[in-house]
């Protein structure tokens, strides 16, 4: 078997703009020193009269394209999660989310994946965050495919919109060929029965490694891609609820506040059926290799089957 | 700027004073003080100033003004009412439920109000990015916002000082209200934010001061930013909190309570006086 390319979904957040900036002038870039980081130089590169680098001010740079899009350009504003999310919150919610306006949250370096930098630097809190503001879009993507399809859709969706990419490489688990992407609908990967496996960005290639190795101990899950967190696809849950009655959540944050709450305040109120939430379980990361992290926190294939096997006991 | 023009400018002033004390008593709550000390300001803008259309409020090539202390907002809006955005008897329906009239300025409900604002030291940074917008547009519109001397504690409003001044904002031109107190009492002794046009002027502002309650003053300052080229420009008014309704003036405490009917027709008949004897003269 051919070796699966890896790709991080920051690069691909980058070259998006560029392609997107082909076609539209009224797109615009705002940075906060971290352009070489969040991959928005690649955009400068191209289009160096529209990116505006803001230095190390991300309180300002949010207001300020917040600004910018009530003159009808559409600013994608970037810096890494924890300073987009964390430090500019009340920016993001009150000049962005309260008027509702056209700007584009390119968040980097999401989740502890982040590795060396540590415990400052890996924010598993954005999903929580950007959730509680009306309106707000809130993704996170698997691959590269689906980061670039979904750099284009939050571009033609009017509104605000928050997009969480990662620094490491992650496998491409999706063909370009045929490929669409559309804000708010999850995706199944794989068909299954005993137990429905809902994950976002890097535990989606995790949990299709999960759902081989389960296969091997004949248990039938059912794999499922949920990029966007809000709006959640709330039929694709149910579907998965009815059919398997076990619901695992997979996600690089923690597990309150993120997708595996989403999860279970959906399925409570409607449909209720034991749920186990992977993620960060509510303690700070710390240094380290990315991957040897994401083991030691269980956010791996490994930790997904045990689950599993566990609920599916 | 004509005796004529100057009065009925003065004469106006007095009608948004009147307008801003009808909203917050009406409301039964609000911030009567710097809506006061900056009334002047919003009557020069509105009547004289800024390149808008009452009946086109959403009009591309509009200038913007930002109300980045947005807790004045009955100040803003019985300017904007006055200069025909909305009715005035929607003035009335101040922080009602269902009045388009929220506490705090909403872009998307209130005719004429170009960014929502009410926590403090954003709508800089938003007018900042406006104005760079509207340069890479290669739009001739220009771009205003009021400041608070108390805002300007707001860390963030630094940064959008130091951005102004980076990208060349020379369509933005603020302004800095400086009545010189703040809830918790006089700014000097809360935190105190002075020397405020020196501060301005090492973050590259070309800086002018005035008397805030000054029209010519204020026309001389206005076209002194529109001369101004490849830098951004300050105004920095000095104002009387609370000017024009003798009780308020210069007292903290009337930084965000509203007067009760007793209060209020006293303001209102103080205002009518001052407006009867601009009118005779």
């Amino acid at each position: 078997m051919a070796e699966v390319k890896k790709i991080a979904t920051r690069d691909s957040y980058g070259n998006a703009l560029v392609e997107l900036g082909k076609e539209h002038a009224d797109l615009i870039v705002f940075d906060a020193d971290l352009a070489g980081a969040t991959k928005t130089g690649i955009f400068k590169k191209a289009y160096p009269e529209r990116h505006f680098n803001c230095g190390i001010a991300e309180g300002n740079m949010m207001a300020a394209a917040a600004g910018a899009s009530t003159m009808g350009l559409v600013p994608f504003a970037s810096t890494f999660a924890m300073f987009a999310a964390g430090r500019a919150f009340e920016q993001i919610r009150n000049s962005i989310g309260y008027p509702h306006l056209n700007v584009k949250i390119g968040a980097t370096h999401g989740g502890i994946s982040v590795g060396e930098d540590g415990a400052s630097h890996q924010c598993c809190e954005d999903f929580a965050l950007m959730r509680t503001i009306p309106g707000m879009v809130v993704m996170s993507p698997a691959d590269d495919v689906e980061a670039r399809a979904m750099v284009k859709a939050a571009y033609e969706h009017v509104g605000p919109v928050y997009m969480r990419f990662g620094r490491s490489a992650v496998p491409v688990c999706h063909q370009e060929e045929g490929y669409t992407f559309r804000i708010g609908k999850g995706e199944v990967l794989q068909d299954g029965t005993d137990v429905a496996i809902i994950a976002n960005g890097l535990l989606v290639a995790e949990a299709i490694e999960a759902g081989k190795a389960l296969k091997e101990l004949g248990i039938s899950a059912q794999i499922i891609n949920m990029a966007t967190i809000k709006p959640l696809d709330e039929e694709l849950v149910l579907s998965a609820a009815r059919g398997c009655g076990k619901i695992i959540t997979c996600e690089e944050h923690n597990i309150l506040g993120g997708l595996g709450e989403a999860v279970c305040g959906l399925l409570s109120e409607k449909y209720p059926v034991p749920v186990r939430r992977i993620g960060v379980n509510d303690e700070f990361g710390h240094s380290g290799p990315a991957a040897a992290l994401l083991k030691q926190f269980g956010l791996c294939a490994e930790h997904i089957v045990e689950v599993a096997k566990d609920m599916c006991r | 700027m004509t005796a004529q023009e100057k009065k009925q400018l003065m004469a106006m002033a007095c009608r948004v004073r009147m307008g801003a004390i009808e909203g917050v008593h009406s409301a039964k709550a609000g911030h009567p003080g710097g809506s006061l000390s900056a009334a002047d300001l919003f009557t020069y803008l509105y009547f004289k100033e800024l390149r808008i259309d009452p009946g086109n409020p959403h009009w591309a090539d509009r200038d913007r003004f930002v109300l980045s202390k947005g807790h004045t907002a009955p100040g803003l809006y019985a300017a904007l009412a006055l200069r025909g955005f909305f009715p005035q008897q929607d003035l009335l329906t101040l922080r009602q439920i269902g009045s388009h009239l929220q506490g705090h300025p909403n872009m998307n409900e209130t005719p004429g109000v170009d960014m929502s604002t009410g926590s403090l030291g954003q709508g800089v940074s938003a007018a900042a990015g406006m104005a760079l917008a509207a340069k890479y547009q290669g739009k001739d519109c220009r771009v205003y916002a009021l400041l608070g001397d108390g805002e300007i504690q707001e860390g963030q409003v630094w940064e959008a000082f130091m951005f102004a001044h980076h990208y060349k904002l020379d369509n933005l031109c603020l302004v800095i209200d400086n009545n010189g107190l703040q809830i918790d009492g006089a700014v000097a002794d809360v935190m105190s934010p002075y020397p405020i046009p020196e501060k301005l002027r090492a973050f590259g502002f070309e800086v002018a001061e005035i008397d805030g309650h000054d029209f010519e003053q204020m026309e001389d300052a206005f076209a002194k930013a529109r001369q101004t080229k490849g830098v951004p420009f300050a105004i920095v008014m000095k104002t009387i909190k609370g000017k024009g309704v003798s009780y308020m003036e210069n007292n903290a405490g009337w930084h965000g309570k509203a007067p009760n009917d007793q209060e209020y027709e006293i303001a209102m008949q103080e205002l009518r006086a001052q407006l009867a004897e601009v009118e005779g003269m």
